[in-house]
């Protein structure tokens, strides 16, 4: 038998001091404890405040630098298009007009904005003729240029012509371009800048909204202000075709035969087990995968549309499935029973009855899987979508074979420029791309508050 | 034809023969549907499944070996000695491909290419202003296997078109053949369409043997030419395109590592603490407003982060920390990558743990409670407790995201390889170096370009382990409740 130890460490010695309690004011230890909790609590919310302002915070700083994105520099002025320069043969013909390239066009601004000063009678002190030339973009020539080529009647008219501002003139504007700066810099000098208020008071030059920075395709390194995502739009756009077009099928096809149709075996097991991670490999990966099978193997086209529609259909595969699975589950058993019982076919059940219930799970799965599909970049990156292209795409079949670029590639593209007229151009490009991704999250939230069943 | 019409006339093909079929099924029982043994529609739908089935998977395959037979016919016209000496075939038949597409650019445009071809000169002046870049001038091999590359691919879309068509007829009249009363038209239906939806998810056990093919293949070819040794145990990385290179994988799993470690540092606390108050503290209605928000972090694009790793929080780092502290002067830094990816993977933290801790039993909670125990200590002493395999699982499947990373390190933490501590430097990660490594016209045979392979397999593997590894703790933990 063994001794119980004596107990009397637990029980007060009846001789200690007894401390007095009061059930109005907590003791220490009691106190402690409280503010321990408080303080556990706080931490709680310090955390859910840090993330949070983490999110504005992001938010913040991309809109605050791609907002003057949408709005852009102009300067309107009336050119008188002189058919003795532009048309040296006198007969109108498109193909030899061709010969007279952007310079001579460009000239033909840089008269036009000195005769237009003038008229206003705003003095442009020791500045040439090319000066005033450096003040607007280098596209609006090659703008003029496709104008006059497109529609010859032109020639000898006079037309109100809407310039780009050169970037440097629009950077002064958005605040991105200072006199000092300005003072140190080959591509523009103080004293234009200071012309360009002259400018703007006398109502030549004005900021407005730049529709064109989401139809007109790339520019080059040099004229950030002509830059548009027009290409990229588009690129998204067909490779978000392809997916759908492509992923949901297989998707859901996958998805009812393994939640309707397959024995539980090790060989389905395997398939579940393979799906899941499929969901968490990098997508980079993807973009390895999509390098070497499709490009090398497959031979089909670089910065094609249809590559890497083909590459982010297997990446959202998985993120298709796994809800789809989840929505066809979610349909009770009783709704199979009926059908069955009143003589329908496995598959009748099926496609008549379990996948209609389970459609609002299906589209909201997908939309989202779509949304991610979107942003991805990394994979792109490898099957070549970074390349520069300036051509729009041709029309569907065909044109997804044509090289094009993608959003989140351009933007990554323009991270990349040396100019920095290019990150305000970086920054615009997300908002496009979060406004696509938040119409189509609120798509899938929508359905899914307004159809979706529960049992 | 153009692949879009042939498309569109089989799909249209389709649809006649699922008329005709259903119409053919209805007059050979004489209009009374009961002598049919399946409903009209199945006989309609076995039809199109015969016209579209057959073709679709002639042309898939077509369109996959199309470019393989391409390649080898013209191939054969080029001139092994012709080949420059930095060149190499595939280099030389990227070129021959461009050719050829700019000889029918140039076809399109009227002008007379037969002339053209004789005069090399008249050739690339014309190519350039159509805008058709070449790596090298076109020789007259060059230009005989463009023409092979053009004739043969005319050839194969032609024999495609021809093929489909008559499979596509064939397939209408073998199935309208069939049609009888007794024919069983939707057992054959069905039989059909579970072959299609067993296809369907073996798509997905193809793409993981692809990945893994595609990574494995190349990785013995660049181990065969490269000393794994080098590789695996080398601490510098020092590609050099004209050979002789050192490709060691140290630097860039030490910068991959110390990347995600400062990631999960900023994401744990935040994410488990703000799990903990969401689903213990909050009220339904915060709850309901902040896990969404919370969740829309996860919704960003990695792009996004990355642009603002680079303009918002890299030279905020440098301007006011890494600077006046001596630490460095650049903004593409360690630090900067791990705080914005940090951020970025709060919420696969906080949301995996609060389905967790919501999973833990109301009843511990009550006895811990009715024992008199405060919240926080029943949060402390019982619930993560009981918790924590699925919230360590939860955080592996954030380290897992935080190394597969790639677009917030490529912006945000440099390009250097670099096997150092200092947090305010700039490092590189694996994904970094797969990226440029294979960015660009690449050439398959270089070890420059081949060590990709080994970096990606490396990463994929690292990251499955680490997702399996995840899976089968928090597996083993929801069993453990249930």
């Amino acid at each position: 038998m063994t001794t119980v130890p004596p107990t009397q460490d637990a029980v007060p010695a009846a001789d200690a001091p007894r401390v007095a309690h009061s059930l109005f004011a907590p003791d220490k230890r009691t106190a402690s404890r409280n503010a321990q909790e408080s303080r556990f609590r706080a931490y709680g919310l310090v955390a859910i405040v840090i993330a949070l302002l983490m999110l504005v915070w992001l938010l913040f700083s991309i809109f605050s630098a791609g907002l003057p994105a949408f709005r852009q520099t102009f300067i309107e002025i009336p050119v008188q298009l002189d058919a003795a320069v532009l048309d040296k043969a006198g007969n109108g013909d498109p193909v030899e007009m061709a010969s007279v390239t952007t310079i001579g066009y460009g000239k033909l601004i840089g008269r036009a904005l000195a005769a237009e000063l003038e008229a206003k009678g705003i003095d442009i002190g020791e500045m040439t003729p090319k000066d005033l030339v450096g003040m607007v973009s280098e596209n609006a020539a090659a703008d003029l240029r496709d104008m006059v080529l497109a529609d010859p009647k032109l020639l000898g008219t006079t037309v109100q012509f809407k310039a780009l501002a050169h970037g440097r003139i629009d950077g002064y504007f958005k605040g991105r371009v200072t006199l000092e700066t300005a003072a140190r810099d080959n591509m523009t000098s103080p004293e234009k800048l200071l012309l360009a208020d002259k400018m703007v008071a006398a109502g030549l030059m004005e900021m407005r909204f730049n529709a064109g920075f989401l139809t007109m395709p790339d520019a080059s390194d040099k004229r950030p202000e002509a830059a548009g995502l027009g290409v990229a739009i588009i690129g998204s756009l067909y490779m978000m075709v392809v997916v759908l077009c492509l992923a949901l099928p297989i998707g859901v096809a996958a998805s009812v035969y393994l939640e309707e149709f397959a024995p539980k075996n090790r060989w389905t097991d395997l398939i579940e087990v393979n799906i899941a991670n499929l969901a968490a490999v990098p997508s980079i990966v993807y973009g390895i995968l999509g390098l070497s099978f499709f490009i090398n193997f497959a031979e089909l086209p670089r910065s094609a549309p249809i590559v890497g529609g083909l590459v982010l259909t297997l990446m959202t595969l998985p993120r298709i499935i796994i809800p789809t699975r989840a929505a066809l589950k979610a349909v009770p058993p009783s709704i199979r029973d009926a059908a069955l019982g009143v003589g329908a076919s496995k598959l009748q059940t099926v496609t008549h009855h379990v996948l209609p219930l389970a459609m609002p799970g299906v589209l909201t799965g997908t939309i989202i899987g779509l949304a991610q599909a979107l942003g991805e970049t990394a994979p792109l990156l490898l099957i070549g979508m970074v390349a520069f292209v300036r051509d729009f795409p041709g029309a569907p079949m065909s044109g997804l074979f044509d090289p094009a670029s993608a959003l989140p590639v351009q933007i990554y593209n323009w991270t990349q420029r040396g100019d920095p007229g290019f990150v305000e151009r970086a920054s615009g490009a997300i908002i496009v791309l979060l406004v696509f991704l938040i119409v189509m999250n609120t798509a899938a939230i929508i359905l899914r508050r307004r159809y979706e069943r529960r049992w | 034809m153009s692949l879009g019409l042939l498309f569109l006339t089989v799909l249209a093909l389709a649809a006649i023969g699922y008329a005709v079929g259903r119409r053919r099924a209805m007059a050979s029982a004489g209009g009374d549907m009961r002598k049919l043994h399946s409903l009209p529609t199945f006989y309609g739908w076995i039809t199109a499944l015969g016209v579209l089935v057959p073709v679709l998977a002639v042309s898939l395959v077509w369109l996959f070996a199309e470019g393989f037979f391409i390649h080898n016919s013209a191939i054969t016209h080029i001139d092994m000695a012709e080949v420059a000496e930095d060149s190499s075939v595939n280099l030389m038949m990227a070129d021959v491909t461009r050719l050829a597409g700019g000889l029918s650019v140039l076809e399109a445009a009227g002008t007379d290419i037969e002339a053209m071809k004789l005069d090399i000169e008249a050739l690339k002046t014309a190519l350039g202003e159509a805008g058709v870049a070449m790596g090298n001038d076109p020789t007259p091999g060059m230009i005989n296997a463009a023409e092979a590359v053009r004739s043969t691919g005319k050839l194969s879309r032609i024999g495609l078109n021809v093929v489909s068509l008559v499979l596509a007829l064939a397939g209408m009249a073998w199935g309208l053949r069939r049609i009888t009363p007794e024919f069983r038209a939707r057992n054959a239906t069905e039989k059909v369409s579970l072959g299609l939806l067993i296809f369907a998810s073996l798509i997905a056990v193809a793409t993981t043997v692809g990945i893994v093919f595609s990574l494995l293949a190349n990785t013995v070819h660049f181990f065969s030419i490269y000393p794994g040794s080098t590789f695996f145990l080398s601490p510098t990385w020092d590609p050099k395109f004209g050979g002789g290179s050192t490709l060691g994988i140290l630097p860039l799993v030490w910068g991959t590592l110390y990347v995600s470690v400062i990631s999960l540092i900023v994401a744990v606390p935040i994410g488990l603490f703000s799990a903990i108050y969401l689903a213990e503290y909050a009220s339904r209605r915060v709850r309901g407003i902040v896990k969404p928000l919370i969740e829309v972090l996860a919704g960003i694009p990695t792009i996004v982060y990355g642009l603002f790793a680079l303009i918002t929080v890299g030279p905020l780092l440098r301007d006011w920390i890494a600077l006046p502290m001596g630490f460095g002067n650049s903004s593409s830094t360690v630090m900067t990558a791990g705080l914005v990816m940090g951020i970025m993977i709060i919420p696969f933290v906080s949301s995996l743990s609060d389905d967790i801790i919501n999973a833990v039993p109301q009843s511990l909670r009550d006895g811990s409670l009715g024992l008199g125990a405060t919240p926080s200590e029943t949060i402390r002493q019982v619930v993560i407790p009981a918790a924590l395999p699925g919230i360590v699982g939860a955080v592996l499947l954030a380290a897992s995201r935080a190394i597969g990373e790639t677009m917030i390190v490529v912006l945000g933490a440099g390009a250097a390889a670099k096997l150092s501590l200092n947090p305010f430097e700039a490092m590189t990660t694996v994904t970094v170096k797969i990226v440029s490594q294979l960015t660009g016209d690449t050439e398959f045979s270089s070890p420059e370009t081949l060590v990709a392979f080994a970096l990606g397999l490396t990463l994929f593997t690292f990251t499955l382990c680490l997702n399996v590894l995840a899976l089968v703790i928090v597996r083993k933990y929801r069993e453990q409740y249930e």
